[in-house]
């Protein structure tokens, strides 16, 4: 028999129907890969194989019944641990959350239930998906695995999808949800050689969804390729009236309507994401990246987007101001940790809670997005920052008005070993140059993985799609999907 | 702008995150440091450019009036509320006594 | 519009005082502002709270329309800007009763903008005693939680209950001048408040509290620094709280002090005002737009229909009575000053006057002074309400229409309404039952009048001599024959007629 836990989505979800395999045979496999990493790679914070077998047993009874089979029937994934899930620890990876059991589930994880899915348990994070390498979280660093040949050396598995995107890599889950609010999820999918979608904002209900930067967050699907995220994509969109920024549209086919053949598609490349410093091994997977789409039949054409350079700074305003009010609610009168010193009155409990809780990176952003939004300095800050943001966005719709689709590397270089950029929180934020822009247009994005750098390590490739149009991203994808043949994996160690 | 040890303190108590003497010194630097990276933002020419409100076009819906119309955002559930509690008291959340 | 002339006498000479409101009034609505929670008054700590409303990681708001509808309403009933475009802030601050860490509430674009409130300073001559208050807007933002203080020694107790609620900030512009007009000025909101049904008005229950604006200047200086006092929550309380506020500042700065710039809270008990100590802390509430919620964009159907679903408002309706039913500019003001009162009169007169088979202008006078000097003082001594009043307006009506028709006299009728009040029975059962009925038949007294004629011949000759004031004794001897029954009016035009 084949090891089920090498199999995709689509392959899980086809053989069960099939009865090639039964779900409870899937969601055992997978329970077991778990577990067995779990020490080396601490990618789950919470593992719960009995929701695993349970949904799978629903499936299975319901397959016996003959009754009409979800998108996800039988398939069991990670859940970012930043999706509420009802009876189950969930900490945002921040010890402010230790212990906290949603009495709710998000709209999300909901709708992946109802789709036939099951869950393996909480995946690891950046605490609070602040983070580009997975050495935030409360609960420890997630360890990729993939490695230098020759080298022991603990790679980032990227961030702040990290748990989501280790997991998948090694096998542990055939598909994650992650979320995107700068990059999670695409530069998380680059440096561990899978595929990661985020939707265009407002898809995906943020309802239930810890959240980091409302503006910019967005939940999206990670798996190994381009179907099986568009599978599951459509499990996971659709309006919800709860969130009032979800978009009140129908959920399109897109996997019906998945095509990599590209005529009279324009792609464009924009010149400023050719950035000072770039590797060249970067270059060589673009210029490889343009040379598949035209391929592909695609007409490939050059084209600017003149504020790139200032995406990141603008970020680094708006998601720590936003971040800065939504994480005002920890405060340890509700739920969560409380720090209560002898004698402290109610404020001092606050001040001491939020210093026990918080790890320094979220005190960081805290503080920045605080200062950015006090009296004297919110105009300067803030506003300029979502002025800038309009031209941002102004500038990804002169370069639609020419052109299908963006492509992009995802990532300015391929993984970094753990502790590489700890101490400079700077060169850490540089990390999402590239996926940053598309974020604070809300426009859907998604990272494959197309080769391999000079140590084996996987690189991506970025597209980027008009508001709406994931269906333009995922073909795109597609298209180089299946040019590129990317079959690496790492090499099994844990 | 930048950001002294006075300010920090005064951040960090705005925020609610207690800070010691050798946190703030070691904050300041690295808060200038982003501050100081953030503000190349000044060069950008934004006359006649209104501020980002909706980043994909969009206005807001309005719910109808009706009570726990969706038991995920009605009322009702006491015990669903105060489950987490750190100090449930009687239906209430207990706090340290606050004098006003 | 009239010059205040209150002033503070102090050493250095007189002070004026400026005043300015900042209303918080909750919206009369079924569910919260941004949940689904209902708001009703007095439920069991913490049982009408939401998931949203407590601030669970992951909640979202979605803001009722209803609220955002009645905010509407009050602003065109105000005459105020309404702007189609608006949003939400976050106002971020630190407080157990606030569980997001933020209020949502509306800095930058509020919904409502300039509008105005006129005043009465003088209910006996409202013609000449109006003063007009400029509204600088109205916000649409949520109330708190409530802390309970004194349930255990060591803990504060937090119920959300509250937290959530629609609340509209009505500002007011810095335009009254002395106590009674800012007493005049809340009264007044509350009534149009009260005729829209954007607020309850319910003062003791917290639906409306007022933030006074306070500050002291000698006469056509500028504005001296103001305190602001907290959720004061009555009438009288706002005059006292100003009252002693503006005084302290006298004070303060006739000793040669400086006024702070302050939070402060008012003690109902002491009728004085002090610092608050927990919210000294430096107010710096990092206002940004919520980017949980997108702008608010209404549409010209939706501001007519709101537009349209407006009642008359107490101004018109006073002017109404004054012109087309002939009422006194007081008797007006009295019956307009509440919208149940008015609700109450026009029911009055719609019914005495199906009853009397007349116009309603016909009756008016006659209803709206029974109501003010009867109904209202009868109300006074049992020490109850119109809206507790026993007596219905169709129950009124009733009695009224037997005053108009001539079957019971006016002074029967005070007894009649005494007897309604104490037994709940109606008025044509009372006068039956105590034998009130005056004759009214001209017939009865005709005959009545014959037989005095005729039994006082002498009298007659000499009232027919010129001793016209025998006039009295002829009707004096016809309602004793008639026991006190006899309609006066018809007994007067019969003994007039016979006697030529
Ligand atoms: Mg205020
Ligand atoms: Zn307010």
């Amino acid at each position: 028999m084949t090891d089920l836990t090498e199999l995709g989505v689509a392959a899980i979800r086809d053989g069960v129907a099939k009865g090639d395999f039964t779900a409870v045979e899937v969601a055992d496999a997978f329970n077991a890969n778990v577990a067995a990493a779990q020490d080396a790679l601490n990618a789950f914070i919470v593992a719960t194989p009995e929701a695993a077998v349970e949904a799978a047993r629903a499936t299975d009874a319901k397959r016996a019944a003959g009754e009409t089979l979800g998108k996800m029937a039988g398939v069991p994934i990670g859940m970012k641990d930043l999706f509420a899930t009802k009876g189950v620890q969930t900490t945002a990876a921040s010890h402010i959350l230790e212990g906290f059991k949603p009495e709710y589930e998000s709209t999300v994880s909901q709708k992946l239930w109802d789709a036939g899915a099951g869950m393996l348990g909480k995946l690891n994070l950046d605490q609070f998906a602040m983070g580009s390498s997975n050495e935030t979280s409360y609960f420890g660093n997630v360890i990729s695995p993939w490695r230098r040949p020759g080298s022991n050396a603990p790679l980032a598995p990227g961030g702040s999808s990290g748990g989501s995107s280790a997991a998948i890599a090694a096998r542990l889950c055939p598909a994650a949800t992650g979320t995107d609010t700068g990059g999670s999820i695409r530069q998380p999918a680059a440096f561990t050689g899978i595929t990661g979608i985020k939707p265009t904002y407002g898809r995906c209900s943020r309802w239930g969804v810890v959240a980091f930067a409302s503006s910019l967050d967005q939940a999206g699907a990670m798996a190994h390729d381009v179907t099986d995220c568009s599978i599951m994509l459509e499990a996971m969109t659709g309006f919800d009236p709860k969130d009032s920024t979800s978009l009140d549209m129908p959920v399109p086919e897109w996997t019906a309507n998945l095509s990599a053949d590209l005529k009279g598609k324009k792609v464009g490349i924009p010149r400023e994401y050719r950035v000072d410093g770039m590797p060249a091994e970067i270059e060589a997977i673009w210029q490889q990246g343009i040379a598949w789409l035209k391929d592909a039949g695609a007409e490939v054409v050059d084209v600017t987007l003149p504020h790139t350079q200032y995406a990141l700074p603008a970020y680094y305003i708006i998601a720590p101001a936003e971040a800065s009010s939504n994480l005002a609610r920890y405060d340890g009168v509700r739920y969560g940790l409380r720090d209560l010193p002898d004698g402290a009155n109610l404020q001092d409990m606050y001040a001491a809670t939020r210093a026990a809780g918080f790890g320094a990176e979220v005190k960081r952003r805290i503080l920045i997005g605080t200062y950015v939004l006090s009296a004297g300095f919110y105009d300067a800050y803030y506003t300029q920052a979502q002025k800038v943001r309009t031209l941002i966005s102004h500038d990804f719709m002169g370069a639609f008005s020419e052109v299908d689709v963006l492509l992009t590397p995802t990532a300015p270089s391929a993984a970094f070993a753990l502790g590489e950029n700890a101490d400079d929180p700077l060169a850490m934020y540089l990390n999402d140059v590239f996926t940053v822009p598309a974020s604070l247009a809300g426009l859907p994005a998604m990272s494959v993985p197309a080769g391999l750098d000079a140590q084996g390590l996987p690189l991506g490739l970025q597209l980027i799609g008009k508001p709406f149009d994931e269906q333009g991203v995922l073909n795109a994808g597609l298209a180089i999907e299946q040019r590129a043949g990317f079959a690496a994996k790492p090499e099994k160690w844990w | 702008m930048s950001v002294d040890t006075a300010t920090v303190a005064k951040i960090a108590s705005l925020a609610r995150i207690q800070v010691n003497a050798q946190e703030i010194e070691a904050m300041v630097p690295e808060l200038n440091g982003i501050l100081a990276w953030v503000e190349q933002l000044g060069e950008v020419d934004v006359s006649g450019i209104e501020p980002m409100t909706a980043v994909i076009p969009n206005q807001q819906r309005l719910r109808e009036d009706v009570i726990d119309a969706d038991p995920l955002t009605g009322g009702g559930k006491r015990d669903a509320v105060l489950a987490n509690a750190p100090a449930a008291e009687h239906g209430f959340f207990g706090v340290p006594k606050v004098i006003e | 519009m009239t010059e205040s002339t209150y002033r503070i006498q102090g050493a250095t000479g007189d002070w004026e005082v400026v005043i300015g409101l900042e209303v918080h009034a909750q919206v009369t609505s079924n569910s919260k502002l941004f949940s689904g929670s209902a708001t009703a008054f007095g439920a069991e700590p913490n049982s009408q709270v939401s998931l949203v409303d407590a601030a669970m990681p992951g909640m979202l708001p979605v803001p009722n329309q209803e609220c955002i509808r009645q905010a509407v309403r009050t602003g065109m009933a105000i005459n105020a800007q309404i702007n189609k475009w608006s949003r939400f802030d976050r106002k971020n601050y630190f407080y157990a009763d606030l569980p997001q860490g933020y209020q949502i509430s509306q800095l930058y674009h509020p919904l409502v903008g300039e509008g105005s409130i006129e005043i009465v300073l003088d209910e006996k001559d409202p013609e000449n005693s109006t003063k007009t208050i400029g509204v600088e807007r109205i916000h649409v933002e949520q109330d708190a939680g409530k802390l309970m203080h004194d349930q255990h020694p060591t803990m504060s107790y937090v119920d959300l209950n509250r937290s959530g609620v629609a609340l509209m900030e009505i500002v007011s512009r810095p335009d009254m001048r002395s106590p009674a007009e800012a007493g005049a000025y809340l009264t007044k909101l509350r009534t149009i408040l009260r005729y829209v049904g954007s607020c309850d008005g319910n003062m003791d229950q917290g639906s409306m509290r007022a933030d006074v604006n306070v500050s002291v200047r000698k006469p056509g200086e500028p504005f001296g620094t103001r305190t602001e006092t907290k959720n004061v929550n009555s009438v009288r309380f706002v005059m006292q709280a100003i009252e002693h506020e503006a005084n302290r500042q006298v004070d303060v700065l006739e000793s040669g002090g400086t006024i702070v710039q302050e939070t402060r809270l008012f003690d109902p008990n002491s009728g004085t005002t002090r610092s608050m100590r927990s919210k000294e802390d430096a107010h710096d509430y990092r206002y940004f737009p919520d980017p949980d919620l997108l702008p608010l964009e209404l549409d010209d159907a939706f501001l007519e229909d709101c537009r349209g679903s407006l009642p008359e408002l107490p101004d018109a309706k006073r002017h109404r009575y004054e012109s087309d039913l002939d009422l006194s500019a007081y008797n007006a003001g009295v019956l307009t000053a509440d919208v149940e009162t008015a609700r109450w009169f026009e029911l009055l007169l719609a019914e005495t006057a199906k009853a009397a088979g007349k116009q309603p202008a016909e009756v008016a006078k006659q209803a709206s002074n029974w109501l003010i000097s009867e109904l209202f003082g009868a109300l006074n001594k049992l020490g109850t309400s119109l809206e507790e009043s026993p007596v219905t307006p169709e129950k009124g009506a009733e009695l009224l229409a037997l005053v108009a028709k001539g079957t019971i006299s006016g002074s029967a009728a005070k007894q009649v309404l005494e007897l309604m009040l104490e037994t709940g029975d109606d008025a044509g059962a009372i006068v039956e039952r105590e034998g009130l009925k005056q004759e009214s038949d001209t017939g009865a007294i005709e005959a009545e009048v014959d037989k005095v004629l005729a039994a006082n011949a002498d009298k007659v000759e000499q009232y027919k001599a010129g001793k016209e004031a025998l006039f009295g004794f002829f009707v004096g001897q016809t309602m004793k024959a008639m026991k006190g029954k006899g309609n006066p009016k018809v007994v007067n035009e019969i003994l007039k007629a016979k006697l030529g």
